[in-house]
């Protein structure tokens, strides 16, 4: 009888006990961000899509079109085309296409350069109706927009 | 199974019972990931139960034998997403066990401090799930938000929030900052009190304890039989943690104790992993205290992986129970056999067994308290 | 300025009719922004002010909803279980009084017809689980039947308790006896009898129940049986039945404030009892939300077993002490 009673009592009281945590969680601030009025601001380091790097120097992306991106992205996501100009000794880029719908974000492929001409954007909130936005993203036209040709 | 079928009371005057197959189909709000139970009930009591799995396979091991070592790298974490770096840590040691490189203390102390990070927050939407399909539904978002300043503070180490490739062969692909371990510092600090609050708003209460103490028992020799690990083996009273039976990495620089308990039920389970939190806490605070100078990466890792032909194996305690990697190498670029040991698989198995007898609602309180991610079940 | 009676009823049922459905709708609000405050979120943000179109967008949309009814249901039972669950709550509230003036129809038996017209609502259940001809609706009404009957004794017998102590049942008269500040209501009248804290407590756990509301929500357990009694209605027919759940709340929290907290009695006397009224109405209103948001749910033996071994046993110990009390006066 007394057991069953001091149960009582304890369970009553952790009841109570929880009720007082969420009464006190009730006034405090709320934590989410009411996106889309305000956002959050990224680290440094956050993988949105890659991008093709630009030299200081020259302005026009690092890329030697060595392909070694393309050889080791695990699914396949990367088209590299590049020529060699006339008076150079390195290739340079043509064509770099990705293939967003497939990329895993793992970053062996920024890492892997030896040009260090990938780096990843902050580019998250991406949408659009076409499918070509995703799946074949020109990056070498992103990256020489503005530029003589 | 056959559809309908009866059973034969004891009784033989009496008519035999009807059963009805219940369906806890793979779209459930209640199996954690797309996981069938075929259940054979006999009015609320369930008779027989037939998991129904592979709604979710994605064919890692295949995925393994098909590409080279390092475009392995981004699988292990998505085998297992909660907790991920474990699943990373397990396919780098391995392959670093197969080239004999040595990783450099500091990486490794940062791996541990990650890996204990990302223990806690696996934990944690444990928690929550397990207290929403309980009915509990304000303590899902109080976890949410501790995990979040996790989430943020892996983020911004690694770049990415759940499946983080951030873990290289010889060591970490880019180091860690004092914003980082500050941040470590101010979470820590943070979580203590949030365990006491959780206690109170929680652990404590008699309904949730109503609802858990006694319910669903496994016993050691069930674990045994079935091959269970983790939360679920320590809930049931052996004190089995790879940590401290085959130590890997650093962990035996850090002083931290193997929570079980012995009653075997939903609570022991519960407190198993609560108690395995407050483990974690502990061990990040020495890792912090203690963390070395150094380089990330081991000097001499070849570009071009290629182990010595061979068997190699490698296990870590996951969140869920022990993750096991065993890799064949026959000396070429890709692997030969990439075997993945799962713990939810082998903690799934033994729910057949255990939920004989036991009324729905808490067959799906048992459910929860294994802690299952089913892509895990069905890599 | 006084209305010839007929038209003053009239007025009355109208006015109730817009109070219980205008609560229906915003309580759902409330509910939202009260869950999201204690989960520390927003609630309702974008429709309208703080989300106060929100009811109105959702009532749009159930309505756009096209109304299923299965060959196999019973057409006439499927159609009127929602009317069943919505009117009885509308009735109660006839005879409750808002204010020192403010009531339908002071009615000497007012008690006795909240609990009459309130075991209608079990009925209703029942009958649109049972219509709907679907193995989970069956369960789910089956149980909801069971656990409405095991936590209606203990109500009554704790509305019988506070009968010997109050001596009518006439509801005006309840609230009337009140007077006088917060010593005089009901909940703190320890000398008339010492137990009425426990009574009140007994008399609100049973109230969480009889309308399903967390953590004795069995019947609707949506991670469970699906949507429970409610599986098979889709549109307007399961919005009625939601708002029937909050309408039900209101009257058993207001009868919970006639009977415990004194009704529209106020210990200041700044504004006409009726804001008094519908602050603690609110207020116990508030408490029932916040008992949804802090617990998991019950298993369903154990919450029969709550009634039957505990609240039956402890409510038939405070009537008898009752009795004794006041005849040893």
């Amino acid at each position: 009888m007394v057991a069953a009673l001091r149960e009582l009592y304890v369970g009553l009281r952790s009841l109570v006990i929880g009720m007082a945590i969420t009464f006190g969680q009730f006034f405090s601030r709320p934590v989410t961000v009411h996106y889309p009025w305000e956002t959050i601001k990224l680290p440094a380091r956050y993988r949105g899509h890659i991008v093709l790097v630009r030299d200081e120097r020259t302005g026009r992306p690092r890329c030697i079109a060595c392909k070694m991106c393309e050889r080791i992205c695990p699914s396949d996501c990367i088209a590299v085309e590049g020529v060699k100009q006339p008076g150079e000794t390195r290739k340079s880029v043509t064509e770099f296409k990705l293939d967003f719908t497939k990329c895993s974000l793992c970053g062996l492929c920024v890492e892997v350069c030896p040009v260090d001409a990938l780096a990843f954007s902050k580019r998250y909130n991406l949408a659009s109706t076409r499918k070509a936005d995703f799946d074949r993203i020109d990056l070498y036209k992103r990256a020489t927009e503005g530029l003589p040709k | 199974m056959q559809l309908e079928h009866t059973v034969e009371s004891d009784n033989p005057t009496q008519s035999p019972r009807e059963t009805f197959v219940l369906n806890v189909g793979p779209q459930h709000p209640s199996t954690h990931g797309v996981l069938r139970l075929k259940l054979v009930m006999d009015g609320e009591y369930i008779l027989a139960v037939e998991p129904v799995i592979g709604y979710v396979h994605r064919m890692h091991e295949k995925m393994g034998e098909n590409r080279t070592y390092v475009q392995f790298l981004p699988n292990p974490s998505r085998i297992d997403y909660l907790s991920a770096m474990h699943y990373m840590h397990a396919y780098v040691g391995v392959v670093e066990r197969a080239l004999g490189i040595n990783v450099p203390p500091r990486a490794e102390y940062i791996r541990v401090i990650t890996s204990e990070l990302n223990r806690i927050a696996s934990h944690l939407v444990w928690l929550g799930a397990f207290l929403l399909d309980l009915g509990a539904f304000t303590p899902l978002l109080y976890a949410f938000d501790d995990r979040e300043r996790i989430l943020d503070l892996l983020e911004s180490v690694s770049g990415a929030r759940l499946t983080y490739c951030y873990y290289r062969f010889g060591g970490l692909c880019n180091d860690v900052d004092a914003a980082f371990v500050e941040g470590a510092r101010a979470f820590v600090k943070h979580m203590w009190p949030r365990l006491k609050m959780y206690h109170g708003l929680v652990t404590e209460n008699i309904i949730l304890r109503k609802r858990l103490e006694g319910i669903g028992v496994i016993s050691a020799e069930l674990c045994r039989k079935y091959g269970a690990t983790g939360p679920v083996l320590r809930g049931s009273g052996v004190a089995c943690d790879v940590r401290k039976l085959e130590p890997y990495s650093v962990y035996n620089e850090f002083e931290f104790d193997v929570p079980h308990f012995g009653d075997g039920d939903c609570m022991a389970r519960y407190k198993v992993r609560m108690e395995e939190i407050a483990q974690s806490l502990r061990i990040i605070e020495q890792a912090i205290a203690k963390l070395p100078i150094g380089p990330i990466m081991a000097e001499k890792v070849p570009r071009v992986v290629k182990p010595p032909p061979g068997d190699y194996y490698f296990a870590v305690e996951a969140a869920r129970g022990r993750f096991a990697i065993r890799l064949v190498s026959d000396g070429s670029e890709i692997p030969y056999r990439l075997k993945l040991r799962t713990p939810s698989f082998s903690n799934l198995a033994l729910f057949g067994e255990a939920a004989r007898g036991l009324l729905l609602q808490d067959a799906l309180a048992l459910l929860g308290s294994l802690d299952l991610v089913i892509p895990d079940v069905d890599r | 300025m006084t209305i010839a009676e007929p038209y003053r009823l009239v007025a009355y049922l109208i006015g109730i009719l817009a109070f219980v459905g205008l609560n229906a709708a915003y309580l759902v609000w409330l509910e939202r922004k009260v869950s999201a405050r204690f989960q520390r979120r927003a609630g309702p943000t974008e429709v309208g002010p703080e989300g106060l179109l929100q009811p109105i967008a959702d009532a749009l949309k159930l309505l756009s909803k096209q109304v299923i009814v299965l060959p196999e249901a019973d057409r006439l039972l499927f159609r009127l279980a929602p009317a069943f669950v919505m009117a009885p709550a509308m009735m109660c509230l006839a005879v409750i009084p808002f204010g020192a003036n403010l009531g339908a129809r002071d009615f000497n038996l007012g008690l006795l017809l909240v609990f009459a017209f309130g075991s209608i609502n079990v009925l209703a259940i029942l009958l649109g689980g049972w219509a709907s001809r679907n193995k989970y609706s069956i369960i789910a009404a089956a149980r909801v039947v069971s656990q409405n009957v095991a936590y209606e004794i203990p109500m009554l017998l704790v509305v019988t308790t506070l009968l010997l102590s109050v001596g009518t049942m006439n509801l005006r008269e309840i609230v009337s006896q009140q007077s006088g500040g917060v010593w005089h209501w009901n909940i703190a009248r320890l000398t008339t009898n010492p137990l009425m804290p426990i009574l009140f407590l007994i008399f609100f756990v049973c109230m969480l129940a009889e309308t399903n509301r967390a953590p004795f929500d069995m019947a609707e357990a949506e991670s469970e049986l699906v949507a429970g009694a409610f599986t098979e209605y889709a549109g307007m027919g399961f919005g009625v039945f939601f708002m029937a759940e909050y309408a039900n709340i209101v009257v058993g929290s207001a009868v919970g404030t006639v009977l415990f907290l004194g009704g529209w009695d106020s210990p200041v006397h700044v504004l006409p009892g009726v804001f008094w009224f519908l602050l603690k109405l609110y207020g116990l209103v508030f408490a029932v939300m916040w008992v949804r948001w802090t617990f998991p749910r019950t298993q369903f033996y154990r919450l029969l077993n709550l009634s039957w071994k505990l609240l039956i046993p402890t409510s038939l110990g405070a009537l008898v002490l009752t009795a004794l009390i006041l005849k040893l006066r």
